[in-house]
């Protein structure tokens, strides 16, 4: 192949001028780092664009949204106020706002972490549900036993009936060659049934009339609210485990090799990594991250199972895991945001006259302008590696 | 039929970022004549044609066309003018006819078609043609060589009247190669089109060529008309440098007892092509057994199967005669290293580093050959620091993901990477596939070098050049099989090409 030899940048030819401005405006700040021998600033600035291109597309998104309400005749002023107010404004609000980002942490996780071996699985919403309802069965036989070992034995259940839902999306996908995307989706419908079924049948508590619920734990076995707020353990559980997922995928053997999955299987295969087994393990744990979201909102928040555990936190955890780039430690400050702008929703609706969906609308744009934000990756000179020659 | 054209291309610059692509080309192609476009990899051959076709704009200089300035901005003011492309890699449509490849190509494809019309048309526009091609045959049932010719029958059924062949025997064994640049020279001498052909080899240009221009990192450094020029001369403008690099020396024999057996493996065949059915093949310490072989003919599956790609249906792959899967553990233990060809798709994560990628074999073992749980960060970086030094890999940093590298630096790193440490069994698929002179010459030296230091290798080739110079024991595969054994020194090259056609 006679172009192979041409530098990577001669193959792009990116036209100039499709840039956003933050990195344009970036191109004089930097002092002439280009004369050194090797490029000692490049992974700095690779890390720049990697920042900037995610916070472009959000200013985009918002700026796109704000022509929306433009055309509804509404203010994007007092829109952006009363989101700021609704979900960061106030110790109150902050702290409703945490308490939405909690689950959204745990099913990001669901995401993300098999997306760094190359698998898109959307299925976290069953992975709540069926995690919170295996909590509340595992917990009804050990109600009578000390808070810590019933605690312990919930977050046991939950997590491992998530694990093996999603689990069993990543099992089809490496054994059988099924796409996991569509395994994990029909699974998510699939998974809804049988929770369907036990909360309205075997595990419903006849006391539960408007709203069919499992039996509830009681109120001395929730977990108790961290000292001096209302915010549940559960968020230092999401913190910790996109933490610890950021160590696994980046300072281990095993996230190394499964990264090297993700990237290039063929090369993966070819250096006899077990391919197979790092698929269906990132979805056992990913899936098992989701469970335990499930758990927790069923033992912070609403003491039992029902239909308030369908409450999408599956589905906006795929929007917060593409838009941190299935960074886990990314996944923190937009857990937070979205969880923000959900937070402020109802405001938005109070004072604003304007439907629920409203945020679901920008939702929509944000997610599209992350997509679209990955075709900026590489385009401008100023990001690219320096040639140490010509 | 058409007639040729002349094409001039005067001062020609193009420039990505920084980097200087061509630098004040200029370029001349007679009417009728075979043009060769001499260059190592990134020499500029590929953008020069590509901004003859429109793919690309200059930043400076002009074409012209039969003496008249042109202006050409996009493909489709190529395609007006005539001016056509036969690329490397088949661009037409398998599970379609000839027939139906041909009419799709057109621009102007009625919505529907009438094919008993088109039919006659194109059976006349054959009957014109000085080589045939059966018409209503499935191209994927073609042979490379029939392919080939098909492409360029598309150009001249497109009606073009220059045609670009960008290294169009790469994919041919060395029969359908020259039958291949004697059509088209017959062709251009015939006066029916001009054409320009982008090489590699030497011995095309001194066979085929009427003229010759030679590139040099986006300069011409020469030319002229080819039966004045040496292969000397024109290494020495290719390269900047006197002389051809040497063969490298083969030193020692074979050891007798094989290091890597295969004993009746098969594979299961797929889209229609024969799966694997090898009887028996040996590899012996310091041996090289070259498999030769016409691409589709197993040589890849063979590959998979030995790298633990493919799992295989039936037989026994022995590697210091105990049973062997391309595990991570057996590799290491019994040190089988690979190296896949096309290393950026087999071999690499375009998006991770260089560092990283030049850690693949060894990130998670510590230096006493343990399991380790944690990455030793630093031990990655030392590491890609001292293979990086040792095998010259020129990137801007060790952190720039290896996608942005050259293909020879690329490959340098994979040779690095795998050839690191005891080396006891190599496998090795076209390991100089698209790389330049000089580091063809360096890659082969580190196989040798494997060699000579006591590893078996099997070397993987559809570079028949590459074979007679490296194997000590030639293969030739056909249809899945061993079709063919002789030794390396003194091949007969032709008795070996009928057997890679499997016309023996």
């Amino acid at each position: 192949m006679s172009g192979a030899d041409a530098p990577g940048a001669a193959a792009r030819e990116g036209p100039g001028g499709a840039l956003p401005a933050a990195a344009a405006a970036g191109i004089g700040i930097l002092p002439g780092a280009a004369a050194a021998p090797a490029d000692r600033w490049y992974p700095w600035r690779r890390a720049a664009e990697a920042g900037l291109a995610p916070i472009a597309a959000l200013l985009a998104a918002f700026a796109a949204f704000a022509v929306f309400l433009l055309l509804l005749d509404k203010s994007p002023a007092e829109f952006l106020d009363l989101v700021w107010r609704g979900a960061f404004g106030s110790w109150f609000s902050l702290q409703n706002t945490l308490q939405r980002a909690a689950p959204l942490l745990l099913t990001a996780l669901c995401v993300a972490i098999p997306a760094r071996l190359g698998l898109v699985i959307i299925g976290g919403e069953a992975a709540v549900a069926l995690g919170g309802l295996a909590a509340v069965a595992a917990a009804l036989p050990v109600l009578g036993g000390p808070a810590l070992l019933v605690w312990l034995v919930m977050a046991a259940a939950g997590a491992a009936a998530g694990a093996l839902w999603i689990g069993l999306a990543g099992w089809l996908r490496a054994r059988r060659g099924v796409n996991e995307t569509i395994a994990s989706l029909v699974l998510a419908y699939v998974g809804l049934a049988p929770f369907n079924h036990l909360v309205e049948g075997l595990l419903r508590d006849p006391a539960s009339l408007n709203k069919p619920s499992t039996f509830g734990i009681g109120d001395a076995l929730m977990l108790p609210a961290l000292p001096g707020t209302d915010l549940h353990p559960g968020l230092l559980a999401g913190l910790a485990a996109c933490v610890l997922s950021w160590v696994l995928i980046s300072r281990t053997a095993t996230g190394f090799a499964a990264r090297v999955t993700g990237g290039n299987l063929r090369a993966a295969q070819l250096q006899g990594l077990p391919v197979q087994k790092l698929m269906i393990g990132a979805c056992l744990l990913g899936g098992g991250f989701a469970g335990l979201a499930g758990m927790i909102e069923v033992a912070a928040v609403h003491g039992r199972a029902n239909a308030s555990l369908i409450a999408g936190y599956g589905w906006s955890g795929i929007l917060i895991a593409f838009l941190s780039r299935h960074n886990p430690l990314a996944i923190i400050p937009m857990a937070v945001l979205l969880g923000g702008i959900g937070a402020a929703g109802g405001l938005l609706q109070r004072r604003m006259d304007m439907p629920d969906a409203t945020v679901m609308v920008l939702q929509g744009f944000i997610f599209v302008a992350i997509l679209a934000s990955d075709t900026l990756l590489g385009r401008h000179p100023w990001f690219q590696p320096r040639r140490a020659e010509s | 039929m058409t007639t040729a054209i002349s094409v001039e291309a005067i001062g020609i610059d193009k420039r990505f970022g920084g980097f200087t692509a061509l630098d004040a080309v200029s370029l001349k192609v007679a009417k009728g004549s075979m043009h060769f476009l001499l260059g190592e990899n990134g020499a500029g051959k590929s953008t020069l044609v590509k901004c003859l076709l429109g793919y690309y704009r200059p930043d400076a200089g002009s074409f012209l066309v039969d003496g008249r300035e042109v202006e050409i901005s996009r493909p489709a003011d190529a395609d007006a003018l005539g001016l056509g492309m036969v690329y490397q890699h088949f661009t037409l449509v398998p599970a379609m006819t000839v027939a139906e490849n041909l009419v799709m190509s057109r621009a102007d494809v009625p919505a529907v078609i009438n094919w008993a019309q088109e039919r006659v048309a194109l059976d006349a526009f054959m009957r014109r043609m000085p080589f045939q091609v059966p018409l209503d045959a499935e191209v994927g049932s073609l042979a490379a060589g029939e392919r080939q010719k098909t492409e360029i029958l598309k150009q001249l059924y497109l009606e073009r009247r220059l045609l670009v062949l960008d290294e169009p025997t790469s994919v041919l064994t060395p029969q359908e190669a020259e039958e291949m640049l004697g059509l088209v020279r017959g062709l251009a001498h015939s006066g029916a089109i001009t054409a320009i052909v982008i090489s590699h080899k030497l011995k095309e240009v001194a066979k085929f060529a009427d003229e010759v221009t030679v590139l040099r990192r986006g300069r011409r450094t020469g030319g002229g008309p080819a039966p004045v020029l040496t292969p000397a001369d024109m290494t020495a403008m290719m390269i900047g440098e006197p002389q051809a690099p040497s063969e490298p020396e083969r030193l020692g024999a074979p050891e007798p007892a094989p290091r890597l057996e295969l004993r009746g493996v098969t594979t299961v065949g797929d889209q229609g092509r024969a799966g694997l059915e090898i009887g028996s093949l040996a590899v012996r310490p310091r041996e090289i057994v070259g498999i030769a072989g016409v691409s589709g003919n197993g040589q890849a599956t063979l590959v998979e199967v030995l790298g633990g790609q493919r799992a295989p249906s039936g037989g026994q792959v022995l590697v210091e005669g105990a049973p062997y899967d391309g595990s991570r553990d057996l590799a290491q233990a019994r040190a089988v290293r690979v190296l896949p060809e096309e290393p950026l798709r087999n071999g690499c994560v375009p998006r991770m580093s260089v560092t990283e990628n030049l850690n693949l074999r060894g990130f998670d073992r510590d230096a006493g050959g343990a399991r380790c749980f944690w990455l030793d960060r630093g031990g990655m970086v030392a590491r890609a620091r001292r293979l990086i030094g040792g095998y010259r890999v020129r990137a801007p940093s060790a952190e720039v993901p290896i996608g942005v590298l050259s293909g020879g630096n690329v490959q340098r790193c994979v040779l690095a990477r795998e050839l690191d440490g005891e080396v006891r069994l190599l496998i090795v698929a076209n390991p100089c596939f698209g790389l330049d002179v000089k580091a063809v010459a360096e890659v082969r030296a580190r196989i040798m070098a494997a060699r000579n230091a006591g590893a078996a290798v099997l070397l993987v080739s559809e570079d028949f050049d590459e074979i007679l110079e490296l194997a000590d024991r030639i293969l030739v595969m056909h249809g899945g099989r061993v079709v063919h054994e002789t030794p390396g020194p003194g091949a007969d090259a032709q008795s070996i090409g009928a057997h890679m056609l499997g016309s023996h």
